[in-house]
């Protein structure tokens, strides 16, 4: 509760958190929020391409649908792309950089090699290699964000295991016979956690705006999915008269990941007093 | 620790390799159908499989390429029909430009910045510089790119919209069309590719303007907070060679091991950045090469990055551990 108490009392951490918190709640109640809910599969060609209005918030799009409507729906898409391939990566990373770190041996290395081949390459050229061999569709895109963001969490375990490994408690642990599954897990796991949640934290911003490259490439969920990167390709046609059509898409994408990362930095000054953002002059 | 790192080099490249043959092997598209046309004969389409080797199990697949890759041979492209290496080797100039140009001014205007804004902390400045940077990370580098297009070439049309130059660019000495038309004193084109480069380097150069800021504010706080610091003010040294003299060396040290980072990330919205302003570079040969099933295009691009990215990680670490040999 404490960690909770000093994250509010950090105003950028608490923008943040308001964001995120409107983003699930824009997410939840898509339907009753949106002023055109059917506008995410059904058309109104006749209206196409308006300029926001009192009736059409954000304007509408080539097909005549409400860029505000389709705006809320895109929201369950990128929550669903963003918890879901990073839960996968933690779900990889850790264990891989808690075995690698924990262990001084030939398959420590060999994993750790293998992160640094995945590491090798931007990640966005893997993801839509990945992308485009498995075709557009959302767990496509979830798969390939997964594949290819598990080395950083990998890379950061192994180096916080690394550090925690021969503090005296872990010594005490394995002199009293625990066993290295119960020292990784009830041990090394927990005095890691604070960094791990820090960094995935971040790292669902990352993750929001690969997919949405994605998406921009052609390469996320096929129309008439309303994914905010493919939303803001489609406007590229109606330039300059459409201004809006990719206003809308893009400040969500901005607003979503600077939560994220304002979040992601205010836990880091709670939890890890050691990576504090400012050093407190004297 | 360093000749460990290289060691390890070729190893991490045959994996890459590897790696990105399985990849784009996984679903059996079949390029040489692609390549012949949707109405060409059955034994055109044989014969062009044949050609390249395509009706080859994947595993002899794989030896034949990393053979060819070791004597320097990347395969010819199924789709411009030239040797891989070449066509990157043409390209290379055009990103080459837009990545220095971005780092060059990430550099110039991200580094002052950032002292400033540690040295006035809290104030206005120190506040406004926080909200840009801010949003120069978490903003899509391709939303920033079209927002630039519209502002600066469409509405005010102060800029081109798209391309290199207006026309082939100037005769090639390096490749570079600034230099090129430096070297033959060819001002009129010069400004031309200038204007050319104007948004895309704008684009690539905001997010890692805001990393600079960041790790130079942190950095600058960091030393003006140590004891010699402390020590020095004490001595009666004037303030402004405290400054310049000491906490300016210790704190570039700490944004000099992000550079790394930064060209990474200056890559990556290469790719994309590229696309959108329909720049000759190696991102947008990527993106055709993947979106075409190239094979032989993607992996010799994933090759020649991922040596570039461990070469450049490797420098990084190497001028480090010359600049401050705590870290040893």
């Amino acid at each position: 509760m404490n960690t909770l108490r000093r994250l509010i009392r950090d105003r950028s951490a608490l923008l943040g958190l308001i964001i995120i918190a409107a983003l699930v709640l824009a997410a939840v109640f898509a339907y009753p929020l949106a002023t055109f809910p059917h506008d995410v599969t059904n058309y109104d060609p006749p209206r196409r391409l308006l300029p926001p209005d009192s009736v059409y918030w954000f304007g509408t799009d080539r097909m005549g649908g409400d860029i505000y409507s389709r705006l809320l729906f895109g929201a369950r898409l990128t929550i669903l792309i963003a918890v879901v391939a990073t839960s996968v990566s933690v779900l990889i990373g850790v264990p891989v950089g808690l075995v690698a770190g924990y262990y001084t041996n030939r398959v420590s290395d060999l994993l750790m090699r293998i992160s640094d081949i995945f590491l090798a390459v931007p990640q966005i050229v893997l993801a839509i290699a990945i992308a485009q061999t498995l075709g557009p569709a959302i767990q496509n895109v979830i798969l390939a964000l997964s594949i290819t963001y598990w080395p950083f969490w990998a890379r950061l375990v192994y180096a916080e295991t690394r550090s925690v490994k021969n503090e005296v408690f872990i010594e005490a642990a394995i002199a009293l016979g625990a066993s290295p599954l119960r020292v990784m897990v009830l041990h090394v796991l927990p005095s890691i956690a604070s960094s791990v949640i820090v960094r995935t934290t971040i790292g669902m911003g990352g993750t929001i705006l690969v997919a949405a490259a994605l998406g921009f490439l052609g390469l996320g969920p096929p129309p008439p999915t309303p994914e905010w990167g493919r939303m803001i390709a489609e406007s590229r046609e109606f330039l300059p008269q459409a201004w809006w059509y990719a206003t809308a898409p893009g400040v969500a994408i901005l607003l979503v990941v600077m939560g994220f990362n304002l979040l992601g930095d205010g836990l880091r000054d709670v939890l890890d007093p050691r990576l504090r953002r400012d050093v407190s002059a004297r | 620790m360093v000749a460990r790192r290289m060691v390890w080099m070729p190893p991490t490249l045959f994996g890459l390799v590897l790696l990105v043959f399985a990849i784009s092997h996984i679903v059996p598209s079949d390029p040489a159908r692609v390549m012949a046309g949707e109405n060409a004969p059955p034994e055109q389409v044989e014969a062009l499989r044949h050609q390249y080797g395509l009706d080859l199990p994947l595993p002899r697949q794989f030896v034949r390429y990393v053979g060819d890759v070791a004597t320097g041979n990347m395969g010819t492209s199924l789709f411009t029909q030239r040797p891989v290496a070449e066509d990157l080797w043409a390209r290379l100039p055009a990103t080459f430009e837009l990545a220095l140009g971005a780092i060059t001014l990430a550099v110039a205007i991200g580094v002052p910045l950032g002292v400033v804004a540690a040295l006035s902390r809290n104030s206005l400045l120190d506040h406004v510089v926080r909200i840009v940077t801010i949003s120069g990370l978490a903003m899509a580098a391709f939303w920033l790119a079209i927002l630039l297009q519209l502002l600066f070439s469409m509405w005010l049309g102060l800029t081109p919209v798209q391309g290199r130059s207006d026309g082939w660019g100037p005769d090639p000495i390096t490749g570079f069309y600034t230099i090129d038309a430096m070297l033959r004193g060819d001002w009129e084109t010069l400004g031309e590719s200038l204007r050319h480069l104007a948004l895309p380097v704008a684009t690539l150069a905001l997010p890692a303007m805001a990393t600079i800021v960041r790790f130079t504010r942190a950095g600058v706080l960091n030393v003006m907070s140590s004891n010699f610091v402390f020590y020095q003010a004490a001595m009666g040294i004037p303030r402004r060679r405290v400054v310049w003299k000491y906490i300016l060396r210790s704190a570039l040290i700490g944004t000099l091991t992000q550079i790394g980072l930064i060209f990474g990330t200056l890559i990556a919205n290469a790719v994309v950045v590229e696309a959108v302003f329909d720049w000759p570079g190696l991102g947008s040969f990527a993106v055709h090469s993947i979106l075409q099933s190239d094979y032989n295009a993607i992996m010799g691009f994933t090759l020649f990055v991922g040596t570039v990215f461990i070469v450049v990680n490797l420098t990084v670490d190497i001028a480090q551990a010359v600049l401050d040999p705590r870290g040893q």
